[in-house]
């Protein structure tokens, strides 16, 4: 199953490293990943595949939600047909 | 990227800032096999089976609004209308089969379960009338049923026996929830040209026509369609029709995800997407808020209608392609107490029941969510309640009357429903008299254009 991670807050050092390191810690491949930064402000949305983790969509969610929390981003996690229904005809 | 970063942003806005949400997914159940002569085992049974069917519908409803972060705000049910499958009993009240769909609706942990009902648009058996007389008592003693009778329809014209006797019932429902304010008449809808497939309450219930159980979504979204409107300010109406069905294409996509992945995880067939917009009361999630950003200085001034009719169309026109099956109320709703900005329209004085009856016209639904003052005459609610069903019978569409006249309030005052349910100024009716007319009963013949064979 795929998901959309996106993530938004105030640019510091190592933001994508714990991301990331939580994303590998539970089996998650990341597919494509799109960054920016505008006035320190850090946007970013990955494409992740979560059919190898053990957990499903909605906790790592959680997961990354509380990951969010402690190092002061908002972290949203979706599945990706959201997306693909919304924008797409 | 395989999507466009701002399509990604842009979602999550609408998600987090203009309260975009899926605003109900109701199950629909039969209960035609609870019947029984015996009151107490026909209510055993229809608890049984609400139970049974659905036990898992709340927690499917929060796995997904999880997985998809998408705010599914309300989980409900609709039955089969109770004056059908109440018929074989030999009982006078029907309370008890509401008192056993409360305590159904609490068990599954649902707010408000429909179909507490009469369907009388050519007459009474002599069930419906058990029926729509125990509806005040009934609302008065539970928390969560919700009752709808229709009292009219294209093919039959007015019943205007069942216009007289719903004034009355409304009046007696309002005493006997005094002390809210009235509330009970907040849970009580009188219809013309009632759907069998509409998610929303308080007129959801399950037609005979449909399955034994299913799934409908109830989609909502003004303040995603009011913020996109504020990209087109003095743009000429094709943009801003153009601007709308864009929007509601986006928003109707979500809610038939929503209802295909319930539907499957419940293995319950998917019923319909209803393409409403619903207001709450919270501040940029309301209708009339839109309708003024076309150009209106306050909600209910001249060219209110037609705004709402364009509005309505475009919703309908951009959701209808983003879903497989539609159905429902499908349009705008303008509750007064439920959208922040009706309420203001309605204290201010710019908004009157007269220019919400001239907007039931051009919308799905009618007058919704009304207070009025604790005095007005059970005829002049009939009155009401004839003038709207005329316009659903005339148009083939469906109009309701949700009127609560708050008892010992008047016009000047508010009554504070919470919630969903909002706060609801008391709003003035015409002084002049409709006893006589109320009182001649009979039916109002079907329009010409019902024969259509």
């Amino acid at each position: 199953m795929k998901a959309i991670v996106t993530v938004s807050g105030k640019d510091t050092t190592g933001i994508i490293a714990a991301i990331c390191t939580l994303l590998s810690e539970n089996n998650v491949n990341i597919l494509d990943i799109s960054q920016t930064v505008m006035e320190e402000f850090f946007t970013m949305s990955m494409l992740v595949d979560t059919s190898k983790s053990e957990k499903g969509v909605a906790e790592l969610a959680s997961a990354l939600d509380e990951l969010g929390k402690k190092i002061g981003l908002v972290i949203h996690t979706q599945r990706e047909d959201i997306f693909t229904l919304m924008h797409r005809v | 990227m395989l999507y466009n970063p701002k399509d990604i942003i842009s979602t999550l806005d609408m998600i987090d800032n203009q309260h975009l949400d899926v605003r109900t997914i109701t199950m629909g159940i039969s209960l035609l096999d609870c019947c029984d002569e015996d009151i107490d085992k026909a209510c055993k049974k229809v608890y049984e089976k609400i139970c049974r069917k659905a036990q898992k519908l709340v927690e499917t409803g929060e796995q997904i609004e999880r997985e998809f972060g998408i705010p599914i705000v309300n989980k409900r049910i609709s039955v089969t209308p109770i004056a059908l499958v109440a018929a074989a009993c030999k009982a006078e009240s029907y309370v008890p089969f509401a008192v056993a769909l409360d305590a159904a609706a609490k068990k599954c942990g649902v707010n408000f379960i429909g179909g507490f009902s009469a369907l009388v648009n050519k007459g009474f058996t002599e069930s419906d009338l058990k029926l729509i007389n125990s509806i005040p008592e009934a609302l008065a003693v539970t928390e969560r049923v919700c009752s709808s009778v229709c009292v009219a329809s294209t093919k039959s014209g007015i019943n205007m026996d069942a216009v007289a006797l719903m004034g009355e019932i409304i009046k007696k429902t309002a005493d006997r929830t005094k002390s809210s304010g009235g509330f009970g008449c907040a849970k009580l809808v009188v219809f013309a040209n009632a759907v069998e497939d509409n998610p929303f309450m308080a007129g959801a219930f399950h037609g005979v026509g449909e399955p034994e159980c299913v799934i409908n979504v109830g989609v909502s979204g003004p303040g995603v369609v009011h913020h996109a409107l504020k990209s087109c300010k003095g743009e000429p109406f094709d943009v801003v029709a153009e601007t709308i069905k864009k929007t509601a294409f986006k928003i109707t996509r979500m809610g038939q995800l929503v209802a295909k992945e319930a539907s499957e995880r419940l293995g319950v067939p998917f019923g319909i997407v209803d393409l409403s917009l619903a207001p709450t009361p919270e501040k940029g999630d309301s209708v009339a808020r839109i309708l003024e950003e076309m150009g209106l200085e306050s909600c209910g001034t001249h060219g209110t209608t037609a705004a709402l009719a364009l509005l309505n169309d475009a919703v309908k026109k951009g959701g209808v392609m983003a879903s497989n099956h539609v159905g429902g109320l499908s349009g705008a709703f303008i509750p007064v107490s439920e959208d922040e900005g009706m309420i203001e329209a309605a204290k201010c004085g710019s908004l009157g029941l007269d220019k919400l009856e001239a907007m039931t016209c051009v919308c799905s639904v009618g007058l919704d969510m009304i207070a009025v003052p604790g005095n007005t005459p059970a005829s002049t609610l009939s009155a009401i309640i004839a003038d709207e069903a005329a316009i659903g019978v005339v148009n083939c569409k469906t109009t309701a009357v949700r009127i609560i006249p708050a008892p010992g309030r008047d016009v000047g005052d508010v009554v504070e429903f919470g919630g969903l349910l909002g706060s609801a100024p008391v709003m003035p009716v015409h002084p002049f008299s409709s006893d006589e007319f109320i009182a001649r009963g009979g039916r109002i013949p079907a329009p010409m254009h019902s024969l259509k064979n």
